[in-house]
């Protein structure tokens, strides 16, 4: 065996004081299992060690929450006992080493988060960032990753039914891959993985336990450097086929009474999973690791704790069980094996061939785990940018609009996912591509819409405004389907941790999330941290994804964005003041890349959402669509590619020029479309409860027309939109 | 009338088979691989899915399941069998229909809505059909219809092509082949045209929320024929 010392520790990622820390709580040097074990759940993806006290902070409760943070996923309430169970979760640095695994394995893992709570997955979303277009690795980085998204949603049979592409030259090094899952569940049969009565049998399911992915979890909390390719080894293996099987055995078991908890092993495998369960139960567990299913020869129990293999659960049963459970695990042909069971002694104990080979308090590596306060530093608000007239002067608008619509972050994302099976289960009444993705809460007239979203470059700028914008834009494309908007869950994805200023980035895009989460009663009830993403130096642009859900209770009043008819009326919820700063007009347009983000006003933001969901409640809305990237004219030209209708731009009053009226990102905005028979009663309703709003045009024939200036056929702008990314992917 | 729907291991859209039979007024039952025998029907259905992982090759193992003898012996005797998605492929696995289905031309997974054309209504699947041309959804990564020349000209000469990808007024050119099918093959038949294999899905087009309507037309007329 090998012998224990601070080298070995610190190749394990641990810091020599962290090792101390262990041996001083043992009282004795581990051995090298333990040090595994320690090391596996003392990492900053295990331990939160970092982000722990400032997650506190979040906003987390609300009447609609059935369970927030801490457990596998978050449950919330859509009434008449349904519930929707959520997550999102990231699986970075595995798909930057290996895309197709490291991807579908995310998908894989997020599914499993969600199923082991007694949820049906009924839809997936998944946010990912690239880095620039130009940069040698992107095509394939891209490709391979939509490929591993779609390989392991497609086969399970789960409709993957909105998401986010971005691309960025911060991530160039480290791209981002978010995974989200919802599932369905009746609120009285959520399971959870706190443990609970002694000497309860503990039970391995699913597939066989190999070498692959040991260390994973540590992999996750490194930074990269040259010799990354090394590294290939830690990245797990999905095979979306056992855990289709999984999930079907899982829930024929949970639909009788013999589970008590039940846990996934995710990251850190068999050791997270059984220690989790017994932490949560204050509890001892004992394993004999010579029990668990292993797919490769002489394993040892440093390997067999330690390996991430997928598609595997733990579960602890009623006593006398286990015939029972074990009869559906053989019908569907997965592993079945009793593998300990739970103690007081509130200790880890591990047995191997009949020796005892560790034994930990459990309180050590939970409750004892290292936290820091680590140092961080506030960001100041940029000056505002002062654009001159000149700079305005010779620009067309139908020009910078063509030029906006090929944005790599604007242009048309049909390319990726017509790859994804988005109608399975048949219930997606909103497809991918509008505001949001809605499936329908199957047999019943309830549906839920569901959508993710970051905004890096505003989060870059200034992180408190950041943090606030993506969590409004959520909440904003809730409200353009027609949903009330419930609860969202967070993937913060962040730089590393130990730098003063990402550290900073850090707590001022919670922060920020907090507070308008608080204000919008629109709460954070589960997700995950990932720190570490640098390479050589060079970390991400700091990028909290935000996964919401929202409850329409009539899905036959759901909206869409298509226009809808000749000669209805466009107006804009809400006050454009043209902010361009941090724009993607002023990043392609005026070169500038400065200057703070759009201000975040919740007052006006809830007022205005609020106002729209109480038309839309009304019938008076026949279209809607959130204003975002690219503005007013980016929006309706969006609005008029889906439908193959045209608009007609009133003359514009008001103070700021055409550019920054058109294609300013100020928040809180929609475009909605309104029966001509319809305006005045509208106009009232908006004007008594003090809405800002403009009218903008009218739908009319086949062109984006504003008088004395632009006649853009929706031909002419459809092309370069949709093509952008298929010929990119072609070349 | 009864229906039955097995379920394979690794098929995902038994379950969506189910509700639009039910829909259209079958008595549906779900068949589990491992049976030996299948209860008196009307119809068998072969779902979508990724029957066994879809390893070794797609619809093969689950060619050599349990269950299918009595499927064969069912399809054999004039039993209606259909075949969609990975239906489809087991079907061919089983030599039930000749021909196989490769990878799509581009290589990708493609989910989206697609136009076929009737080509035979012959038949008591299309039989009842006004319509010549139907907008039915496809979800596949293995859709690209190939047989020998040989083969070809038989099913041509037995009118045994069921459906071909065409745009909406029905032209089933190259243009509008989206997966590279052997003449834009969406769909055929046994000679006796009571077995039929096709890539679309109709029971994802069952409600006017969904992607569309078409697939109910055709749910409509198989309870009418039968």
């Amino acid at each position: 065996m090998v012998e224990v010392n601070e080298k070995i520790a610190i190749e394990h990622g641990l810091k020599s004081d962290e090792y101390k820390k262990i041996c001083n709580l043992l009282k004795r040097t581990p051995n090298i299992t333990e040090l595994g074990v320690f090391s596996a759940m003392w990492n900053e993806h295990c331990s939160y060690k970092s982000s722990r006290r400032h997650l506190k902070k979040l906003h987390t409760k609300g009447d609609q929450v059935i369970q927030g943070p801490g457990e596998n996923a978050g449950v919330v309430d859509i009434e008449d006992d349904d519930a929707i169970v959520f997550k999102i979760e990231s699986h970075n640095h595995p798909s930057f080493i290996e895309p197709y695994q490291g991807a579908a394995t995310g998908v894989g893992g997020i599914m499993r988060d969600v199923f082991t709570m007694g949820a049906r997955p009924i839809a997936n979303l998944n946010s990912i960032h690239f880095g620039s277009p130009d940069h040698e690795k992107t095509r394939n980085l891209l490709r391979g990753v939509v490929k591993g998204i779609g390989g392991y949603g497609n086969c399970i049979g789960v409709p993957t039914i909105a998401g986010q592409t971005c691309f960025d030259e911060s991530y160039n090094g480290n791209i981002l891959v978010n995974a989200m899952t919802l599932g369905l569940v009746n609120k009285n049969k959520i399971f959870y993985s706190k443990a609970a009565g002694i000497n309860k049998p503990v039970i391995y399911v699913g597939s066989k336990t190999g070498r692959d992915g040991i260390h994973g979890a540590s992999m996750a909390s490194a930074i990269f450097d040259d010799k990354i390719e090394e590294k290939k080894p830690t990245v797990q293996v999905g095979d979306p086929f056992t855990e289709k099987l999984l999930l079907e055995a899982c829930l024929e078991l949970m639909a009788g009474k013999s589970i008590i908890s039940i846990q996934d092993m995710g990251a850190a495998g068999l050791t997270s999973s059984s220690i989790e369960m017994a932490s949560k139960g204050d509890l001892g567990i004992e394993i004999d690791l010579t029990k668990v299913p292993c797919r490769e020869e002489n394993m040892t129990p440093y390997e067999i704790m330690l390996s991430e293999s997928q598609e595997r659960m733990l579960i602890v049963l009623e006593e006398g069980k286990e015939n029972e459970a074990k009869k559906i695990f053989d019908k569907w042909n997965l592993d079945f094996a009793v593998i300990g069971k739970t103690t007081n002694s509130k200790n880890i104990e591990l047995f191997f061939k009949n020796e005892k080979v560790a034994e930990i308090p459990i309180d050590f590596l939970a409750e004892n785990a290292p936290m820091y306060d680590r140092k961080w530093i506030k960001a100041k608000l940029p000056k505002e940018n002062n654009f001159s007239k000149e700079q305005f002067k010779s620009l067309k608008l139908g020009h910078c609009l063509k030029k906006i619509l090929i944005d790599p972050n604007i242009a048309d994302k049909e390319w990726i996912w017509d790859q994804y099976d988005h109608t399975v289960m048949g219930d997606t009444i909103q497809k991918p591509g509008g505001n949001a993705g809605v499936v329908r809460v199957h047999g019943t007239n309830k549906a839920v819409a569901a959508s993710v979203d970051s905004s890096a470059t505003y989060c870059h700028a200034h992180p408190l405004t950041g943090g606030k914008q993506v969590v409004c834009e959520s909440w904003r494309n809730m409200i353009a389907v027609g949903a009330k908007p419930i609860a969202i869950t967070n993937c913060l994805n962040f730089g590393n941790p130990e730098k003063e200023k990402n550290m900073g980035e850090f707590v001022e895009c919670v922060e920020g999330i907090t507070e308008a989460s608080k204000y919008l009663n629109y709460p954070v009830v589960s997700g995950n941290v990932s720190f570490y993403n640098e390479t050589k130096d060079k970390g991400i642009k700091p990028t909290p994804s935000i996964g919401g859900i929202g409850l329409l209770s009539d899905y036959k009043k759901m909206m869409t964005m298509e226009l809808k008819n000749e000669g209805n009326y466009l107006l804009v919820i809400g006050k454009t003041e043209g902010h361009l700063d941090q724009s993607v007009f002023a990043r392609n347009i005026l070169s500038e890349f400065n200057g703070p983000p759009p201000e975040v006003n919740l007052f006006n933001e809830k007022q205005n959402g609020m106002s729209v969901l109480n038309l839309k409640n009304k019938n008076l809305i026949e279209t809607c669509h959130d204003v975002s990237l690219g503005g007013i004219l980016t929006a309706i030209s969006k609005m008029s590619i889906k439908s193959g209708k045209g608009v007609k731009l009133f003359p514009l009053e008001g103070l700021v020029n055409k550019f920054e009226y058109f294609f300013g990102e100020d928040q809180g905005r929609y475009v909605i479309e309104i029966k001509p028979e319809n305006l005045e009663k509208v106009e009232n309703i908006l004007k008594k409860d003090s809405i800002h709003f403009d009218k903008l045009g009218l739908v009319e024939g086949d062109k984006i027309a504003l008088e004395n200036d632009i006649k853009l056929s929706i031909d002419d702008i459809k092309e370069g939109y949709k093509k952008w990314l298929k010929e990119y992917m072609v070349n | 009338m009864k229906s039955s729907v097995i379920i394979f291991p690794g098929s995902n859209c038994d379950r969506d088979m189910d509700v639009a039979l039910k829909k259209f007024g079958f008595e549906n039952q779900m068949i589990w691989h491992n049976d030996a025998k299948i209860p008196k029907s009307d119809l068998i259905v072969l779902p979508g899915g990724f029957s066994y992982g879809d390893y070794l090759r797609c619809g093969s193992i689950a060619g050599k399941s349990r269950i299918i003898k009595s499927v064969i012996d069912f399809a054999n005797s004039g039993g209606l069998v259909l075949g969609i998605c990975n239906g489809f492929q087991i079907l061919t696995e089983t030599g039930l229909l000749p021909g196989i289905l490769q990878q799509n031309k581009y290589l990708n997974f493609i989910c989206k809505n697609v136009f076929v054309k009737i080509k035979n209504k012959e038949n008591k699947y299309f039989k009842k059909i006004k319509k010549e041309v139907l907008e039915l959804h496809i979800a596949h990564n293995e859709g690209n219809y190939f047989c020998s020349n040989d083969e070809l000209k038989s099913i041509e000469d037995n009118g045994q092509i069921a459906v071909t990808y065409c745009d909406h007024k029905g032209n089933d050119d190259e243009k509008n082949n989206p997966n590279g099918a052997l003449k834009n093959i969406a769909g055929i038949f046994n000679k006796d045209k009571n077995i039929l294999g096709m890539m679309p899905h109709p029971e994802r087009m069952i409600d006017p929320f969904l992607s569309g309507e078409d697939g109910s037309l055709f749910f409509e007329n198989l309870i009418e024929s039968l």
